[in-house]
């Protein structure tokens, strides 16, 4: 990966993330419960659980969207205060891609590179397209493209203004083979050049083969948390039919 | 370069970003037409409609042409309002808009003008086929109605921006826009269609029309003032 692609910007910079009993309520119903974890620089965490287990309420906690209810989140020591700063670090991948259908690839990141501040924006998209190998086809609009390419465009995207914390919501969910594993090797350039990746899904098979550290989700709280877990299928099953034990990280 | 080590403007200015939007939102709607045809097309529609209905042997009904042209401009613009929202809910791009160091605001802003942009490109086609339809004598004082037209475009667009930003989420958004938006908005079109009807009149009294003008310019900063105080607020969590 080449540098640029790699350093997140000095403004507001952290080396790791630390979520603290984090609890998140909508309404009477009870997202998360007593969530925490530590993820540092370098590292992938994998968030893992089935539908409704509060993944993407957690995602969207750390990306200052959502409000924890109780707990905080603190990045590098310093305790979420929904800061411009703050949002500039930090990216997101969600399941919906985040991307103009209408506009070309290139005019989707070069709009959000404006947004983000990013100095020369259009070769910054430049880059970005290349590095997403959609040089060729970058002034066609994104609605033309297949799931994987619109995914490579989205991750191009998310990285843009190059941010410390890149959050995945299900990043390989329609993607074939070949575009999971340039994925997988393009998420361990970004921990390689020093991001902290958070990837909740559902994909156990991919995981397996990226994941540095796996907290299982159950219901709302921590069911497990396993440092460079092997084997996640049978772990998952085993994990989300016991008791939950309030695990820590 | 190592980590870290490349400084950059924490935030992107404000207007840079409102320009940013605005220019984003035109580009869209240039390629699709999505919401200028739906919103033209149902303006006309409107029109033509009461035209037929109302208009007898050539005679329209004395100060009927204004009340008919922000009619038509209200529901036509409601239209362009929830659609406006709906297409960056639909790939979630608002979430993108929200995560970016930017000042909320100036994405309000941004969103407002290109409404407001929108409107006012229906009302260059609605104008002229009131004007025709009704035999209004709207054109008689062009910049007075060029004025009373854009204020109160923007009186209906601040709150209107607002509030379907606000719906976004909603299951029931369409409904509840206009719910919300009309019991707000009714000053400002009351003013709309006073200041319209005051300049179709044979003897032309300016200080009545300025008067409903300087109205429409006070709802616009209340509306326009508060919506940028609360926007941050209405889109957080």
């Amino acid at each position: 990966m080449s540098d640029a692609s790699s350093r997140p910007s000095a403004a507001l910079d952290f080396t790791d993330i630390s979520v603290e009993d984090v609890s998140r309520s909508f309404g009477r119903r009870r997202a998360l419960s007593r969530v925490s974890f530590r993820a540092a620089q370098g590292e992938i965490l994998g968030i893992l659980g089935p539908n409704g287990a509060g993944k993407s309420t957690l995602l969207g906690i750390l990306a200052t969207l959502l409000r924890p209810t109780a707990g905080r989140v603190c990045y590098g020591g310093m305790a979420d205060t929904g800061g411009a700063a703050l949002r500039g670090r930090i990216g997101v991948l969600g399941h919906d891609l985040f991307l103009y259908p209408e506009l070309t690839a290139r005019e989707n990141l070069e709009f959000f590179a404006r947004l983000h501040a990013v100095p020369e924006p259009a070769h910054a998209a430049d880059e970005a397209l290349e590095r997403a190998g959609l040089g060729a086809r970058g002034d066609e609009p994104v609605s033309t493209f297949s799931r994987g390419m619109r995914q490579r465009v989205a991750l191009e995207r998310a990285l843009i203004h190059q941010p410390r914390l890149l959050l995945l919501d299900e990043p390989f969910t329609g993607l074939d083979d070949a575009s999971a594993s340039a994925l997988v090797a393009r998420l361990r350039e970004l921990r390689q050049g020093g991001a902290i990746l958070v990837v909740a899904t559902h994909d156990l098979e991919v995981a397996d083969r990226l994941l540095d550290h796996a907290l299982f989700l159950r219901e709302g709280r921590a069911a497990a948390s396993i440092a460079q877990p092997k084997h996640l299928r049978s772990t998952y099953q085993d994990v989300m039919t016991r008791p939950i034990d309030g695990a820590r990280a | 370069m190592t980590p870290g080590t490349a400084a950059r403007p924490p935030a992107t200015p404000f207007w840079r970003t409102v320009w940013t939007v605005l220019r984003k939102d035109l580009t869209v709607e240039m390629r699709s037409g999505e919401i200028a045809y739906t919103t033209l097309f149902f303006a006309a529609s409107c029109v033509l409609i009461f035209a037929f209905a109302l208009v007898k042997e050539g005679k329209a009904p004395e100060g009927g042409a204004a009340g008919i042209l922000w009619i038509a401009i209200l529901f036509a613009g409601t239209l362009a309002l929830g659609r406006a929202f709906e297409r960056e809910r639909q790939a979630e791009t608002l979430r993108a808009l929200l995560l970016a160091p930017v000042p909320r605001p100036a994405i309000y802003v941004g969103k407002l003008l290109g409404i407001v942009a929108l409107l006012v490109a229906a009302e260059a086609v609605l104008l002229p086929l009131v004007d025709f339809l009704f035999t209004a004598r709207l054109f008689v004082h062009p910049f007075w109605l060029a004025g009373i037209v854009v204020t109160c475009t923007v009186g209906l667009a601040s709150v209107g921006t607002l509030f379907a930003a606000m719906l976004v989420r909603t299951r029931s958004r369409d409904m509840l826009l206009p719910v919300l938006l009309y019991p707000i908005v009714v000053p400002v079109i009351i003013a709309g269609v006073q200041g319209t009807a005051a300049l179709a009149q044979p003897a032309f009294d300016e200080a009545l029309v300025r008067f409903w003008l300087l109205l429409l310019v006070t709802f616009d900063i209340v509306f326009v003032v508060l919506a940028l105080w609360t926007f941050e607020a209405v889109m957080s969590d």
